[in-house]
């Protein structure tokens, strides 16, 4: 089992790792397709707010915490946009709303 | 991006002109800066994870191997249930593949950020420093990407990341239940802080990130897509939204940060 462990980190470590390296490897001339270009812009937009609505809702033991993490997060962002004060703001939220919820 | 040599004006332009740094020791400095937030965003989620790790089973060696290799906070998650249910070699090189094809995407995208010459050997180091939060900072920068910088805060940020994961198999099971609670959402709060401010400067992002969240909710309750999988459900969402936003408005590739 331990021996298991160690060679599937190592397959999926390396399995990462190429996703990453490939691209930057292999793309050495700028993309001139404008389709492309546009697309791989918004790509960081979308895959990130798939991957947090809604998850940030079901990941906590009560969903009305994680609803009020998501909104505190949404405000904090617009006003402040700092990475570990939005974080902290989120966590916080959940944090005082579980004696609430 | 149609000559070189334009954005290299530009680069020399506001590296001097702008707050950034116009040296490598200045922006080693920057990333060491601008990935300390990271490093303790970082920390509490990973702190999660070695929560998880430990439930599955690894030590605080495996999961500090896991979480320095991989750096990965979605692909960590789905490792450590691609463990638990003892998968086969073929199933986990395709789930990572999956869960993890935003790396790519973004690996494609800072491709254009780094110079024709760039050595390959930083091609080699770069690629270690892609993920969510430093992919946002890399692509951030004007013009081309001093790979110091990335390193910097790759740097900090892996330290906060795997320190975070070892003290989650640690001393994780003697926090109390809500305080874990808690911790599970800060995840969600640094994607929130990468998406909000650039959707506040433009309408367009802002409304993309607005559909992208009820289309991705849309297909957690339908009948014939809630089953599908957290990593596929975000590599058919990218692909469509990404591509239908690029068809309504493509980027003036002139102007593009």
């Amino acid at each position: 089992m331990t021996n298991n462990i160690y060679f599937s980190l190592l397959i999926m470590c390396l399995t990462v790792y190429m996703i990453r390296l490939l691209p930057l490897l292999f793309l050495r001339k700028p993309i001139t397709n404008r389709f492309i270009r546009s697309f791989l812009y918004y790509v960081p937009y979308v895959t990130l707010a798939v991957m947090t609505f809604p998850a940030i809702i079901t990941v906590t033991d009560n969903m009305w915490s994680g609803a009020a993490a998501l909104a505190v997060g949404l405000i904090v962002a617009w006003v402040n946009g700092d990475l570990f004060v939005v974080a902290i703001s989120c966590c916080a939220t959940v944090f005082l709303t579980g004696f609430i919820f | 991006m149609e000559n070189s040599s334009s954005i290299e004006n530009t680069f020399v332009q506001n590296t001097s002109g702008h707050g950034y740094p116009s040296t490598r020791k200045g922006w080693v400095l920057r990333g060491l800066r601008d990935g300390f937030p990271i490093c303790m965003g970082y920390f509490a989620v990973a702190f999660a994870l070695g929560i998880e790790a430990r439930r599955v089973g690894l030590s605080a060696f495996q999961s500090f191997l896991m979480s320095t290799g991989m750096v990965a906070s979605a692909g960590e998650f789905a490792a450590l249930m691609l463990i638990e249910s003892h998968a086969g070699v073929i199933e986990m090189i395709s789930t990572c593949i999956i869960v993890n094809l935003r790396y790519f995407l973004m690996s494609c995208s800072l491709s254009q950020k780094l110079k024709s010459s760039l050595p390959s050997i930083h091609r080699f180091g770069v690629a270690y420093c892609i993920t969510d939060e430093i992919f946002g900072l890399s692509s951030a920068v004007p013009g081309y990407l001093e790979p110091l910088y990335s390193y910097a805060i790759t740097f900090i940020s892996v330290a906060g990341w795997s320190g975070g994961t070892v003290m989650g198999v640690l001393v994780g099971n003697i926090l109390p239940a809500s305080a874990v609670n808690a911790l599970s959402v800060s995840l969600y709060g640094m994607f929130l802080a990468i998406i909000i401010p650039p959707a506040k400067q433009n309408r367009f992002i802002g409304g993309l990130v607005a559909v992208s969240m009820a289309v991705s909710w849309v297909f957690s309750i339908l009948p014939l897509t809630m089953g599908i999988s957290s990593g596929f459900k975000v590599i058919i969402l990218t692909i469509l939204l990404a591509g239908a936003a690029a068809v309504i408005k493509p980027i003036d590739v002139e102007n593009e940060t």
